[in-house]
């Protein structure tokens, strides 16, 4: 179970109060109606779905109820940072750092969690 | 043992086509020298520096595509190329349920197909996987489920696959352990059984295709991890960048479930894929006592009993992606909270072991196989948590794609572009899961 930190709430909270929402920064097209199907399909359905860095949307459902933004690494699931919604991508400047850590951090195969390995 | 073995065997297998066949005389024949002449089921080649074909992951659906790209089509100058070792992705590790009750056409007409290939297997193969039809019942909990799974068993009756609404007693009938009493904490009110449904055995599935491909010239390409795609001046496939160096082919078909789309993007091709942690876990054997498959959608919990006597437990999806391969505990615990619920004769049974897979998810819940925007590129991805099931079909299917260049019939529906077209296939709204 994930430690999510709520920018708003300024707490560490369990995974349980909150609601995954999906990539980051995906901006509404303006002109919905105009679009066409490829760009429409773009926007809707087609995800990142990245191996490493990814920028998410999270919502605190059972706390203050907002919606923020986070940046997690996929393979380890440790967040990185959380900041509010409305504020640009946020760079990660240790991202070098956090890497290795992540790296070092990989569970990948069933030797690694069950096997001799361990 | 002082038994005399002759030196050079007659039937030793060569790089290809001179498989040994198993059967009962080749256990009693071994069985009498000390099992010393079982060989290989299949040869670890190094990879040639081209192929007509390359496909990515040896997964059930990878191996199998192999399979009938040399079995159907006549093309045998293959190579599998697999990251880690074959059957070790989500083949190894899933619940092995397999059904084909679905609501929508496109749906049945693969899940259909790979049941009735599921049923010759073993045959086919001349490998035991362990096909056991010992039925799916999938319990309804409410006026919502019952609706539902009426409708399905509507639409099923109607395209000639079987499926039986069952009522509480009759369920009991056939699960003995399974609580319906009207006090429970998740009444039923019915279930769907589909009796030609069942499991079989996960590693054999890899194992039995490996082989048989194998035996057909087909390479198999362990411990080595596909890093990009090549492309040519018209932006058509030439193969493909590896961890054992570039291999090249005109034609690549992408089968990395999980990591579906992190193989895509080396094309530059975007997937409406997400990868989520998926769970299971077995418990301590127990003496035969459940004599089915039995699913709940409504409560997130599957379960089936092994031949070794374990219960094998599936839960449900972590929310958030991640390609961790472990998932959170809570998942797993409302999945027991659950099966101590429907099944109050398991609430002392110890669990033994617990594990993730990363499944690749659809917004449809339906899975994608089909061409792709790059030239001799075709993917089949997308089946999620349910794709052990459609391994034979999907893999038969996907050679048929790989071979003629455009989809089967029977996943004319499951392409890429349904998603700028708009004909979805919504199984996701029609089983909210699908196992
Ligand atoms: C816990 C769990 C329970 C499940 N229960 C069921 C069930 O009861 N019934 C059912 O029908 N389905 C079930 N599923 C889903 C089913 O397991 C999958 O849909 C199906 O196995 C996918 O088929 P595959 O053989 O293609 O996948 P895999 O076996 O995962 O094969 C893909 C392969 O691609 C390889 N690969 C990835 N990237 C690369 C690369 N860059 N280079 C080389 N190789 C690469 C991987 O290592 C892997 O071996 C379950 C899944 C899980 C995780
Ligand atoms: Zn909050």
């Amino acid at each position: 179970m994930l430690l999510i930190h709520c920018p708003y709430c300024e707490e560490d909270r369990s995974e349980l109060e909150f609601r995954w929402a999906g990539e980051a920064h995906i901006a509404r097209p303006e002109n919905i109606a105009a679009i066409s199907d490829e760009e429409f399909a773009e926007f809707f359905f087609l995800r990142n779905n990245e191996k490493g860095l990814t920028y998410e949307r999270w919502r605190h459902i059972h706390g203050c109820g907002r919606f923020f933004n986070a940046a997690r690494d996929t393979v380890s699931d440790r967040f990185l940072m959380t900041y509010k919604a409305g504020m640009p991508k946020q760079p990660i400047p240790v991202m070098e750092k956090a890497v290795a850590i992540a790296e070092e951090k990989t569970v990948e195969t069933w030797e690694a969690t069950e096997g001799d390995a361990r | 043992m002082g038994m005399a073995l002759p030196k050079t065997d007659p039937i030793v297998a060569g790089e290809q086509g001179e498989m040994r066949r198993y059967s009962v005389f080749a256990i009693a024949r071994e069985a009498m020298r000390a099992h010393r002449g079982w060989e290989a089921q299949w040869t670890s080649p190094e990879p040639r520096s081209s192929y007509d074909v390359i496909i990515v992951g040896a997964g059930g659906h990878g191996l199998g595509a192999a399979y009938y790209l040399a079995k159907e089509h006549g093309i045998t100058n293959i190579a599998v190329i697999e990251k880690g070792w074959l059957g070790g992705g989500n083949t190894g590790r899933n619940t092995t349920i397999i059904r084909s009750n679905y609501l929508y056409e496109e749906s049945m007409d693969i899940y259909e197909h790979s049941l009735k290939l599921w049923e010759g297997l073993s045959q086919d193969l001349n490998y035991n996987t362990m096909y056991s039809p010992r039925g799916v019942m999938m319990l309804s909990h409410n006026t919502h489920d019952q609706q539902s799974f009426k409708r399905h068993i509507n639409a099923n009756t109607l395209y000639g696959i079987d499926n039986e609404w069952l009522t509480p007693e009759q369920a009991k009938a056939f699960v003995p352990v399974l609580d319906i009493s009207k006090t429970a904490r998740y009444p039923i009110n019915g279930a769907a059984l589909q009796r030609r449904g069942g499991t079989a055995r996960h590693d054999a599935v890899a194992w039995g295709y490996a082989r048989a491909a194998s035996d057909r010239g087909v390479h198999i390409i362990q411990n080595c991890e596909v890093t990009g795609i090549r492309r040519g001046p018209n932006g058509e496939v030439q193969g493909v960048e590896t961890s054992k160096g570039f291999i090249g082919a005109k034609k690549v078909g992408v089968s990395a479930a999980g990591h579906s789309s992190v193989v895509m993007e080396m094309a530059g091709v975007r997937v409406p894929l997400h990868s989520n942690p998926l769970q299971a876990l077995v418990s301590e054997p127990l003496k035969p006592i459940f004599p089915c498959v039995v699913m709940s959608n409504t409560v997130h919990a599957y379960i089936s009993q092994s031949d070794k006597g374990e219960l094998v437990i599936g839960a449900g999806t972590d929310q958030y992606n991640s390609y961790s391969q472990t998932g959170g505990l809570q998942i797993i615990t409302h999945t027991l909270d659950a099966i101590c619920e429907l099944f109050p004769i398991f609430r002392r049974v110890k669990m033994m072991r617990q594990w993730g897979g990363i499944t690749d998810n659809t917004p449809d819940r339906s899975p994608i196989q089909g061409v792709t925007p790059v030239p001799g590129l075709f993917v089949n991805c997308g089946w999620g948590t349910g794709g052990f099931k459609a391994t034979p079909g999907s893999a038969n299917l996907f050679a048929y794609l790989i071979a003629k260049g455009e989809p089967h019939r029977l996943a004319a529906g499951l392409t890429l572009d349904r998603f700028r077209t708009g004909r979805l296939i919504d199984e996701a709204a029609a089983a909210a899961v699908a196992h």
